[in-house]
């Protein structure tokens, strides 16, 4: 049985903006093979961050966005009919496992708990996975990595990850990038001027006091890119905050007149 | 696994009708229904008030009594004054039953028990003592206006038509109307409507068209309360800070109009603004130029916008703005200083907020160059608007030579390093050094355009060494509970505490006391929830979707207990003609079961005495309720549940009191406990969790859940550095979390962010609107468990 790698190789840089020593540090964790786990709200890089490791690594990379229905032999691999009997065809997990992949399981709290335990073989000494239908026991690649990760701000018992799944990785947090640097990534991204970039980040800092207040989650890096992309399209900035950011985030009448009000105070226009 | 409780200590009863003989003397009324509902009223009005705030309401409600009305004015006082004197203010007490006295001695007396109704609605939405005033005239002028005879007989013996059912009006009427807009309309009633019985009825009962009409149109402009919500968010995103507000009337003639300010009670607003308008025609073209006129009537500036130039104005100063000296200045020097000092903080905003200059522009009189004649009258005023017009209006059109200096010479000193309150000062004083008049010390001070109304009066600028220290005294009295008896206890249990400068534990370093909760009347419980019954009713459709369907089938399953005939044929037969069939032909069975254990875990500590800003209820009533509702709920969808709550006097008593457990039914028991809960002493988290964390750790279920209610940081006399107990309490959540339990906080704390974030994390909610509690709780343990 033989796994293309090619297909899961990274072939050009992905700008990714560092914003502390997390690099480093990740480069670290991955010379001994830890696993990772990444904690950090919604759309501010944590996938960008991981594709961004993976292509420096030089390795491939394997994504598995993780929802509720998902089960273990989503992840492992299943036996498929075909006019000839059956055939068995290896999960995304197994493939990484197999060609010494990095294997990106997002938002992992999705995943039912039954699900998740499949990957702990894999992310002890044992670096293994069993395949029990198949009769075969995986010996992960030595350059084999399991990453996850998960939204802290998504505050619920039943989704939270089980201790014995969480002891077996290595944490980082992540968090929205400090106001120059967000405004930097969305230059970068977009290629919009640096004026406007910082006045979308103001809008989003004003947006952010409001967490707990109300609004679940601030206005991500990702929906400010959104609105930098549309203001790059010559929409007016006004219009184009209001739907890339306000309208997205919350239904309730006076955060978004209280949000709507920001928009305009810090464009200047109205 | 549940320790069994001690008897219940009966602290509560002697307590209660010890208060009762203390007091009960104090308050003249034969009244036998009184004895019914003294206790409770000398209860509450004992955790609200003063000594000297008790003592003027048993007089007030002895004054009632005298009138010889009945029992129910002295009961409606009795019941509705604690909370309105705890929230506007105590002279309210004397306010009140003096007019109620006033009011019997006149011929209306039969309007009293319409007045006192209106009593804790008004208070509510006119929210300060002074306007509670302003209403309570309004009132009377109508009284004794309305009430002389209709045939000319000037003594008064016939009562006013209108009055009574104006007062059945008011809570509609103030829901629409601002103060002033309301004595117009009084105004308008009175005048055409004294000598016509009937007709005076009509319109203010509210029955007639042009009572309506009149409502219409005093109905303009935007009142504060409706938008505090708004304003709130605003401060909070915008200017991450949050305060309280004390609104004001404009409508009342007075010497000096009332202008904003702020000081520790909070910020003074006027209770609406109108939009403003552009003006109707023939007013003169805009002398700035490049101006295309907006069609009349436009608005310029909504209601809700002329609130946050305020909010934003004062906002820039707290942020910006540093005390001066008063003593170090002349009166003159003083104005100067307080415009440049303005100007300054303003500019600092718009460098964030552009669009404000906007607004403010808008707002900002624009004085006329040569309005002033310098060598009649005292142009300083003038003098210092224009100037300040000129900082907002790059297009502003002044010729003055020195004002154009100073004002290149503000933007210059506004890009430098050091542009402090201090630095902007020295500018002002050689502005008005450089322009002094002869004619400044007369006392014909030209007014016209000078007035920036949306900005506050600047008090909080000035420091005075004079007078003696201007210091505020916070000097509240502590109102302690009463002793409890040292009986019926549990041994100690000891648990550790963390100290985060030597990042050890002090080892058995406090004592934690367990006690079961003293029991009070269940009904009480039971009446709260079928106040609730509209929720209870929302509440019960969202945890249908919660409970569990014992057995649930899965299909599509590729392996599973059962085939799955339909699906295995339509894969037998997609195999048959060659194509590729779906592997997951089998079902089977899962159990849905919730498996929850949950400890509510009560902060019972003194601050939740309090009665917020905009609330009716202290935060110990509403947490009952919001509490009674929770465990409700919990009980309906068939959780584990367990409530305790917690206090602490010094690291040597943290109390720990037991409410439920989780072998007890929510029940009559359990419900007498909660409707006795009490406030008192202090919150030393740390060791309250660990313990709750004890009796968490041994259940079952799969997950483990502890939710604190709390209203405060923790905190406790023998910790003097605050911090300790914050680290603390962070680690015993660590502590928590390593044992599969989820800890989360519901703060009722509006400035608990900083702390609370520290200690739980992500896994917190702060609660701005407390009143809402009830609701939001049950809520939120839902999401939490869903
Ligand atoms: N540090 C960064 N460098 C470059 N781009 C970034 C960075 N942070 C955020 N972005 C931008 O934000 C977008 C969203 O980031 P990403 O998809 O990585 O978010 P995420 O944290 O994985 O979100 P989610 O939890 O919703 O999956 C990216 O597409 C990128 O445009
Ligand atoms: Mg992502």
């Amino acid at each position: 049985m033989s796994h293309a790698i090619d297909p899961y190789r990274i072939s050009e840089e992905p700008f990714y903006q560092p914003q502390a020593d997390e690099i480093e540090l990740y480069e670290a964790a991955y010379a001994e093979r830890l696993p990772v786990m990444i904690k950090g709200p919604t759309g501010c890089g944590k996938s960008r961050f991981v594709e961004y490791m993976a292509w420096r690594l030089g390795r491939p990379l394997i994504t598995v966005a993780c929802n509720e229905d998902m089960t273990a032999s989503d992840l492992v691999g299943r036996y498929l009919l075909d006019a000839g009997g059956t055939r068995w065809l290896d999960g995304p997990l197994t493939t990484a496992a197999r060609i010494g992949a990095i294997c990106y399981l997002d938002e992992i709290v999705e995943a039912r708990q039954d699900t998740t335990v499949v990957i702990h073989p894999l992310t002890d000494h044992r670096r293994q996975l069993p395949l029990d239908k198949k009769g075969e026991l995986v010996h992960a690649h030595p350059d084999f990595q399991l990453v996850i990760s998960y939204n802290p701000g998504y505050q619920s018992l039943m989704k939270d990850l089980k201790q014995s799944t969480k002891q077996r990785f290595a944490g980082m947090d992540f968090d929205y990038a400090p106001p120059p640097v967000e405004a930097g990534i969305l230059v970068r991204e977009t290629g919009i001027d640096e004026e406007t970039a910082m006045k979308l980040v103001k809008i989003g800092a004003t947006a952010r006091n409001l967490k707990g207040h109300g609004l679940d989650e601030g206005i991500s890096t990702r929906l400010l890119v959104y609105a930098a992309q549309l203001i790059k399209r010559g929409i007016k900035p006004n219009a184009a905050c209001r739907m890339a950011l306000v309208r997205p985030i919350t239904d309730d009448m006076d955060i978004r007149i209280t949000l709507d009000h920001a928009i305009d105070v810090v464009f200047g226009q109205a | 696994m549940q320790p069994t409780p001690p008897a219940p200590s009966s602290s509560l009863k002697p307590q209660t009708s010890s208060l009762v003989d203390l007091y009960r003397p104090q308050l003249t009324c034969n009244f036998g229904q009184l004895e019914d509902v003294f206790p409770d009223c000398i209860a509450e009005a004992v955790a609200l008030l003063s000594p000297q705030g008790v003592k003027d309401y048993l007089d007030g409600a002895s004054l009632i009594c005298r009138i010889g009305r009945g029992f129910e004015p002295v009961l409606i006082y009795l019941e509705e004054m604690p909370q309105v004197a705890s929230q506007l203010g105590e002279g309210t007490l004397e306010l009140v039953s003096r007019t109620v006295w006033r009011l019997s001695r006149g011929t209306n007396g039969k309007a009293i028990p319409h007045f006192l109704q209106t009593i804790a609605e008004a208070a509510r939405r006119l929210g300060s003592e002074e306007s509670l005033e302003r209403y309570v005239d309004l009132m009377m002028g109508l009284a004794n206006r309305t009430s002389t005879s209709i045939h000319g007989n000037q003594n008064a013996t016939f009562p006013s038509p209108g009055l009574p059912l104006f007062l059945d009006q008011v809570p509609f009427l103030l829901s629409q109307l601002s103060l002033e807009g309301l004595k117009n309309w009084v105004e308008y009633g009175i005048h055409n409507y004294n000598g016509h019985p009937e007709r005076q009825k009509d319109y203010f009962g509210l029955q007639s068209a042009d009572s309506r009409a009149i409502l219409q149109r005093e109905r303009r402009g935007t009142l504060f309360m409706d938008r505090e919500r708004q304003l709130d968010l605003y401060m909070k995103a915008l200017w991450e800070t949050k305060t309280q507000y004390v609104p004001y009337s404009e409508g009342w003639d007075e010497l000096r109009k009332p202008v904003p300010y702020y000081d520790h009670l909070g910020i003074r607003v006027p209770d609406v603004y109108d939009d403003i308008r552009a003006p109707l025609s023939n007013s003169p073209p805009d002398s700035g130029g490049k101006g295309k006129r907006l069609p009349a009537g436009e608005i310029l500036v909504s209601g809700i916008d002329r609130y946050r130039a305020l909010l934003a104005h004062i906002a820039a100063h707290r942020r910006w703005s540093e005390p001066l000296i008063a003593d170090n200045f002349s009166p003159f020097q003083r104005v100067a200083i307080e415009t440049f000092e303005d100007s300054r903080v303003e500019w600092l905003a718009m460098a964030q907020y552009p669009g404000l200059r906007r607004i403010w522009l808008a707002l900002h009189p624009r004085p006329g160059e040569e309005d002033c004649d310098p060598e009649r009258e005292s142009c300083i005023r003038h003098r210092l608007a224009m100037f300040s017009r000129a900082l907002l209006d790059p297009n502003h059109g002044y010729r003055n030579a020195d004002l154009l200096e100073f004002a290149a010479k503000f933007h210059e000193l506004m890009q430098s390093k050091d542009n402090s309150t201090k630095a902007v000062a020295g500018l002002a004083v050689s502005y008005i050094a450089r322009t002094r008049r002869q004619a400044d010390l007369s006392p014909n001070v030209y007014f016209t355009d000078t007035l920036i109304d949306y900005r506050d009066d600047n008090r909080h600028l000035w420091r005075y060494i004079e007078e003696g220290d201007e210091e505020e005294r916070f000097d509240e009295e502590r109102k302690l509970p009463p002793e409890e008896k040292e009986t019926d206890r549990l041994p100690p249990r000891h648990y550790p505490e963390w100290d985060y400068q030597t990042k050890t534990y002090r080892p058995d370093w406090v004592s934690l006391y367990e006690s079961l909760h003293p029991a009070g009347d269940p009904m009480r419980i039971d009446a709260l929830l079928s106040k609730h019954e509209q929720l209870t009713k929302r509440l019960k459709q969202v945890m249908d979707l919660l409970k569990p369907q014992h057995f649930v089938r899965v299909r599509y399953q590729e392996e599973g207990s059962e085939l799955d005939l339909d699906v295995a044929l339509r894969s037998l037969i997609d195999l048959r003609a060659g194509s590729q069939p779906d592997p997951r032909i089998n079902m089977s069975h899962r159990n849905d079961g919730r498996d929850i254990a949950v400890m509510l875990l009560l902060d019972l500590s003194q601050s939740l005495r309090e009665i917020p800003e905009g609330c009716t209820q202290t935060l110990l009533e509403l947490s009952q309720e919001a509490v009674a509702l929770m465990a409700w709920a919990v009980d309906q969808l068939g959780d584990e549940f367990a409530i305790a709550g917690f206090s602490s006097n010094s690291r040597h008593e943290v109390r720990y009191q037991h409410i439920k457990g989780y072998s007890e039914r929510w029940d009559d028991r359990v419900k007498a406990r909660l409707a006795a809960m009490e406030a008192g002493y202090s919150t030393r988290m740390g060791a309250a969790l660990r313990h709750a964390a004890h009796y968490l750790k041994t259940r079952k279920a799969d997950k483990k859940l502890l939710l604190v209610l709390t209203d405060g940081e923790p905190s406790d006399i023998d910790a003097s550095d605050p911090r300790l107990l914050i680290h603390d309490a962070h680690k015993a959540v660590q502590e928590l979390d390593q044992q599969g339990i989820y800890t989360y906080c519901i703060n009722l704390d509006p400035n608990a962010d900083d702390y609370v974030k520290e200690i739980f994390g992500h896994q917190y909610t702060v609660i701005d609107r407390v009143e809402r509690l009830p609701e939001k709780l049950p809520r939120l343990f839902m999401s939490l468990t869903r």
